[in-house]
């Protein structure tokens, strides 16, 4: 048995590892690139926000030049057609585009600062601040979007980013809910009672420990929200209680187009079909940023 | 069970106070709802403008206003609308009726598709079938209500032209006049419930098929199904017996939860087909400045919200022993 074991030569230098180190950072990245529909939608919508914003720019029709041409069907002067009064449809969809895609990132940056502030705070300091700022957040879920929209829209101008305002002060709640559901569990870690043993303050805890480790789930909520708010955006100007003409998005033009479906179907069908193609695709990055952070959810089953 | 049941609903109450008065304030700050009967040609006397303020309560200060109202609900009166025509309490419930009627079809389809595309995705993870049934649940997650309503609408009318007939309608929950008993009353109330119902489904069940193969998914990767299948049990066997027996239980809360905010979701699909349900109901009021009617609507999906809520968690608890509520 021994001379077996005395075959084996003792290592004398640190086995070298063929495995390649690879950061957090690294490992997440080529997670996502794994993820083709994900990576193919990323492709489509810096597409789509070049074309909107770039081409908006370039594109020989102004959204509120009127044109000659009336209600004339797609052609290769007006890509998508013209409306009765001959504003070039394209040029309109460019710039509903650029609207709505302004809007729905407004939403996600503020809803998105706002509920994880929030939901960290609840989260960390649990006890009675946290029944009050969790009652607060339950609170703005039963305030219904509908009405508080159409009230404050009624009441104000209806510009871009007051419709994008009143939307983010009703989706934050959502975003703290998640936030403080991944903290109540961090902060149970023993890094954070290390930091905490080291004098580290509550601020300097939640800043650099809390928040950067429930980024993963933060990113992938506050997508999905982008995805959300650019539907909820078009509802919302699709019923009038959005976005107000003479500014326009893409529910506005979806709505005006409304009652001519049968007689100039394209004022329809193209600004829908654009609001279809932008929430997919950032719903797909949606889905490939949470493979990507959260491997565990991509099951192999043996 | 009981305890907690009775002690979640009283904690609800001051949530619906507190979001009542809210929007309370809103609606009344927003604009003066005698606007329309001052603008009147020639003008009203100021009697008669005086004799509705005093009707409204609009004499009161706002907090009594308020008082008012939520003293008034708790005798079943939910105060005088600014249309005079309009018994609030009478026409939320009709409404109420039109709405549930609309979703309660909806939902059970909804539920059926996406079980069974969920689970069909499940088993056959990361197949051609699983892609076509995850691009099409991601596509009408992507898909605005309204366009898609609009669009059905269209396909129906186009349809009706073609067959020559109405097969479809495409306007309303039911036609003005109905010739004929019970069954012709029926046909004619499911030919108004088709293409609703289509639109409500197919929206909800890109977001449930997503739910149901990840807890699906979860199941099958569990040991006791391992076990199971370890044992000599049939694929089959395990799959339904097993596995989909435990997938199912995170979907009753989702459905629960969704099927209370459909009761204020379905607003869109009313207002393109025209039905007169909650959701026509509350933007006709927010035009009208009728804060009264608003606060009703809101009572309505509050409770349904804070009911559905409770259900699901109880539901939970009887599908899950694992979970006990004190």
């Amino acid at each position: 048995m021994s001379e077996h074991l005395s075959t084996v030569a003792a290592p004398t230098t640190r086995p070298v590892s063929t495995v390649k180190q690879r950061s957090q950072r690294e490992l997440v990245l080529r997670r996502f690139l794994r993820h083709k529909a994900a990576v193919i939608s990323l492709v489509l919508f810096i597409a789509i926000v070049l074309l909107a914003f770039v081409g908006g720019a370039v594109w020989r029709y102004g959204y509120a030049d009127i044109t000659p041409a009336a209600s004339v069907p797609p052609s290769a002067e007006h890509p998508f057609g013209t409306d009765n009064l001959g504003h070039d449809t394209f040029a309109q969809v460019l710039r509903g585009t650029q609207r709505s895609i302004e809007i729905a990132l407004l939403i996600a940056l503020l809803a998105g600062l706002f509920g994880t502030l929030w939901g960290a705070f609840s989260g960390y300091y649990r006890g009675l601040t946290d029944s009050i700022m969790m009652r607060i957040a339950d609170l703005v879920l039963t305030l219904p979007l509908l009405a508080v929209a159409a009230v404050l829209t009624r009441a104000t101008s209806g510009s871009w980013w007051f419709v994008a305002l009143v939307i983010a002060a009703l989706q934050w709640a959502y975003v703290s809910r998640v936030v403080r559901g991944v903290v109540l569990s961090l902060r149970e870690k023993e890094y954070v009672e290390a930091s905490r043993a080291l004098g580290a303050t509550d601020r300097w805890i939640i800043f650099r420990h809390l928040i950067p480790n429930a980024l993963g789930p933060i990113i992938v909520n506050v997508t999905i929200l982008v995805a959300a708010a650019i539907l909820v955006e078009t509802a919302l100007s699709f019923l009038g209680l959005g976005v107000q003409p003479p500014d326009t998005s893409l529910g506005l033009l979806v709505s005006e187009a409304d009652t001519a479906v049968s007689t100039r179907p394209w004022l329809f069908y193209f600004p829908g079909a654009f609001i279809v193609l932008i929430a997919l695709t950032i719903n797909f990055i949606g889905d490939g940023l949470r493979d990507a952070f959260d491997p565990t959810q991509r099951k192999v089953r043996p | 069970m009981l305890t907690y049941t009775i002690r979640r609903l009283l904690v609800s109450i001051p949530v619906i106070i507190a979001s009542t008065f809210i929007v309370f304030l809103l609606v009344t700050l927003s604009g003066d709802p005698l606007a329309n009967l001052k603008g009147r040609n020639p003008p009203p006397s100021p009697q008669v403008v005086a004799v509705e303020a005093e009707r409204l309560h609009l004499d009161q200060p706002i907090l009594q206003r308020y008082w008012t109202w939520i003293t008034g609900v708790v005798h079943a009166d939910f105060g005088p609308s600014v249309r005079t025509n309009v018994d609030i309490g009478h026409e939320i419930v009709t409404r109420f009726g039109v709405t549930l009627r609309l979703i309660a079809v909806a939902v059970v389809l909804a539920l059926l598709l996406a079980v069974f595309v969920g689970v069909v995705s499940a088993v056959k993870q990361y197949s051609g079938i699983d892609y076509g049934f995850t691009f099409a649940a991601f596509l009408f997650l992507s898909m605005p209500s309204f366009w898609f309503a609009v669009l059905l609408k269209q396909g129906g009318i186009s349809l009706n032209n073609l067959v020559g007939g109405q097969v479809v309608s495409t306007i309303g929950e039911r036609s003005v006049i109905v010739e004929g008993g019970t069954w012709a009353h029926l046909t004619d109330a499911a030919g108004h419930l088709v293409l609703p119902t289509i639109s409500l489904a197919l929206i909800s069940f890109g977001a449930w098929s997503r739910f149901q193969r990840a807890s699906m998914l979860d199941v099958l990767n569990s040991d006791y199904v391992l076990f199971a299948r370890a044992k000599g049990l049939s694929r089959r066997r395990v799959v339904v017996k097993h596995a989909l027996r435990t997938a199912l239980i995170p979907m009753v809360t989702i459905t629960a939860l969704d099927f209370a905010a459909l009761i204020s979701g379905a607003v869109i699909t009313e207002t393109v087909f025209q039905w007169r349900g909650l959701g026509d109901f509350l933007v006709s009021s927010v035009n009208e400045r009728d804060a009264y009617a608003v606060l009703a609507w809101l009572l309505v999906v509050a409770v349904a919200v804070i009911v559905f809520n409770l259900i699901a968690d109880l539901l939970y608890a009887l599908l899950d022993p694992r979970i006990r509520y004190e």
